[in-house]
C-alpha cells in the first residue's frame, strides 16, 4: 500500500528531533485522531536554516512530516509556505486515499513553524 | 543469513495444516463429483462431507445434523442473527448484543435495528468482559434473542458464556455465541453448555478459508439466508464447498488432537513469557484484555506514546506479522470500538498491538519478538512528540 520513497522515509526519517532554541515551531493534530506533527525551524536572513520534526502517527505521517522537511530546509520562509500537500504526496509518489490528511497535516505544520516564527519577530519588534 | 520470520498474526488466520491440505487435495480433479449428484461420483463425495461433518460435530460434542456448513464466520453469524430474528419476530422485537462483537455480528444487529428491532448493546468492563448482571438487567419482556462472542479476537477475553446462556434458558430467550476465535483453541461441548446457535469457521484453527459453520441446536428453527437448492438441511443452499468442508473436518479433528496433547498448555506458557516479557522490558505498557480468562495464544497490549500502524511496519521490516486495532490500520480515524468500549483514551488505543501464537511458534520466536520489540518501541518514542526523552 506504500510506495518505496514512503517506506523510505519511515524507516530512515531524516531531520528527526527537536532544535534546541528553535525560532518557530509549529505543533498541528489532535493525538485523539492519532497524528501529531511537531516542526521546528531555525531562521537565519529569512531564510530556513534547519529544521526538525517530531511525529507521533502512522508511517505515512512520519514519512510526510520528513520530506516535507527536506523539501523547506534552505528555502525562504515566503517559498517554504508555498509547500503544499500535493507537493508532498508528489515528492512521496503518493499515499492511499485514507492517508491523504497526513500530507495535509504536514502542509499545516510549516505554515505553523513560520507563523510561530513571524509571530514571535513580530512581539519583539 | 537471512532474516528470521515469526508470523504472530494466528487471529487474522492460520497457515492450513499439511495434514489438512492433503485431505482436501482429492476434492478439486480426482473426487470432483457434485454431493448431490446421484451417481457414484456425486455418493463418493457425499460420504466425504457426511463425516467432516461427524468431525466438526464432534469438535463441539454436536450431532452431525446441528452443523450447517457457511461460506464463513461472517456468513454463520449472518444466518444466526437474522435466522433469530425473523424467526421470532412475531414474540418479540428486543434483541441483546455486546459492544466489543466482531463486525459480522455487531453490524448485523445494529441492521436489525434499523429494520424494526429494539437493540441493546452491552457495556464491557476495563477488561473487555460482560457482566452477567448487566446482561440480566437488559432483557426485557419482549426480549428474544442474544448474541455474545465467546472470546473476543482483538483482546483475547474469554466471556461467560456459561452463564450468559443460563441465563437466556431461564427466560426462554435464544442465545447464539460467535466463537470464531475459540473453538479448535479451547474446550468447546454443546452439550453442557448452554448456547443455542455456535459460530466457527475454519480458517482460524488450521483449515482453509471461505468455509465456517453454524452449530444449530435441535429443534431451533431458523430460516436461511441462502434459497436456492435446499443443501446443508435447507438453511443454506449452494453447491457445497466440498475441499473445503473436508478440510475443516480434518481441521477439527486435528484440534481434538492438540487438546489431547496439551498443546494449548505450551501456547498458554509462550504468550505469558511473551506478556510478561514485554510488560517487563517496556515502559508504559497496558495490558489489554483480562490477564488470565483469555485466549490461550493471544497477547495483546497497548504501548503508550506511539502508533500501531507505524509499529506493524517497522516489526514487519524485522520479519514478524503481528496487527494492531489503532486507527490507522483501518482508514478511520477512530481506533478499534473493542478498545474504545473498554474504556481505554483515544491516545493509548492508537498505541494498540496484537500478537497471537499459533501451535507452530516456538520459544526461539518468542524470544525473537521480545529482543526485536523494544528497539522499534525506542525508535518510534525518540520520534514523537510524546516519547520520554
Amino acid at each position: 500500500m506504500y510506495t518505496e520513497t514512503v517506506r523510505d522515509y519511515f524507516l530512515n526519517p531524516r531531520n528527526v528531533g527537536s532544535l534546541d532554541h528553535a525560532d518557530g515551531i509549529g505543533e498541528v493534530g489532535n493525538a485523539k485522531c492519532g497524528d501529531v506533527m511537531k516542526i521546528s525551524i531555525k531562521v537565519e536572513d529569512d531564510r530556513i536554516a534547519d529544521v526538525r520534526f517530531e511525529t507521533f502517527g502512522c508511517a505515512a505521517a512520519i514519512a510526510s512530516s520528513s520530506i516535507a522537511t527536506e523539501m523547506i530546509k534552505g528555502k525562504t520562509l515566503d517559498e517554504a509556505l508555498k509547500v503544499t500537500n500535493k507537493d508532498v504526496l508528489d515528492a512521496l509518489g503518493g499515499l492511499p486515499a485514507e492517508k491523504i490528511h497526513c500530507s495535509l497535516l504536514a502542509e499545516e505544520g510549516i505554515r505553523a513553524a513560520v507563523e510561530d516564527y513571524r509571530s514571535r519577530m513580530a512581539e519583539r519588534a | 543469513m537471512e532474516q528470521r520470520r515469526v508470523y504472530l498474526d494466528h487471529s487474522a488466520t492460520t497457515p492450513v495444516d499439511d495434514r489438512v491440505l492433503e485431505a482436501m487435495m482429492p476434492f478439486f480433479k480426482v473426487d470432483f463429483g457434485n454431493p448431490n449428484s446421484i451417481h457414484a461420483w456425486g455418493r463418493r463425495v457425499r460420504e466425504h462431507v457426511n463425516g467432516a461433518r461427524e468431525r466438526v460435530a464432534s469438535l463441539l460434542g454436536a450431532e452431525p445434523r446441528e452443523i450447517i456448513f457457511t461460506g464463513g464466520g461472517s456468513e454463520a453469524d449472518n444466518l444466526a442473527i437474522k435466522g433469530a430474528a425473523f424467526a421470532l419476530k412475531a414474540r418479540g422485537k428486543h434483541v441483546i448484543t455486546s459492544a466489543i462483537e466482531h463486525h459480522a455480528v455487531l453490524d448485523t444487529v445494529k441492521w436489525l435495528g434499523e429494520n424494526g428491532f429494539d437493540v441493546t448493546i452491552l457495556p464491557v468492563d476495563a477488561q473487555g468482559m460482560v457482566s452477567p448482571e448487566t446482561f440480566r438487567n437488559s432483557l426485557r419482556e419482549d426480549t428474544i434473542f442474544a448474541t455474545v462472542m465467546y472470546a473476543n479476537n482483538e483482546v483475547g477475553t474469554v466471556q461467560p458464556i456459561a452463564e450468559l446462556g443460563a441465563i437466556c434458558r431461564e427466560r426462554g430467550i435464544l442465545f447464539h455465541t460467535d466463537a470464531v476465535q475459540a473453538a479448535g483453541h479451547v474446550p468447546i461441548d454443546v452439550r453442557t453448555l448452554p448456547v443455542d446457535m455456535l459460530t466457527l469457521s475454519a480458517h482460524k484453527m488450521y483449515g482453509p478459508k471461505g468455509v465456517g459453520a453454524l452449530y444449530v441446536r435441535r429443534g431451533v428453527r431458523i430460516p436461511p439466508l441462502v434459497h436456492g437448492g435446499g443443501q446443508e438441511f435447507g438453511l443454506r443452499s449452494g453447491t457445497e464447498n466440498t475441499a473445503g468442508i473436508v478440510g475443516f473436518g480434518e481441521a477439527a479433528l486435528l484440534a481434538l488432537d492438540r487438546f489431547e496433547n496439551g498443546d494449548d498448555e505450551k501456547e498458554r506458557f509462550l504468550r505469558d513469557k511473551l506478556i510478561d516479557g514485554i510488560q517487563a522490558r517496556i515502559d508504559a505498557v497496558l495490558l489489554t484484555g483480562h490477564r488470565t480468562k483469555r485466549l490461550p495464544f493471544h497477547a495483546s497490549v497497548c504501548i503508550e506514546h506511539i502508533e500501531g500502524e507505524a509499529m506493524l511496519l517497522r516489526l514487519d521490516a524485522v520479519g514478524i506479522g503481528a496487527s494492531s486495532g489503532s486507527a490507522c490500520t483501518s482508514g478511520s480515524l477512530d481506533p478499534s470500538h473493542v478498545l474504545l468500549a473498554m474504556g481505554l483514551s483515544h491516545v493509548t488505543a492508537h498505541g494498540s498491538l496484537r500478537l497471537s501464537l499459533g501451535k507452530d511458534t516456538t520459544e526461539a520466536d518468542i524470544d525473537y519478538v521480545l529482543d526485536a520489540l523494544p528497539p522499534v518501541v525506542e525508535t518510534l518514542r525518540a520520534m514523537s512528540p510524546f516519547g520520554r526523552k
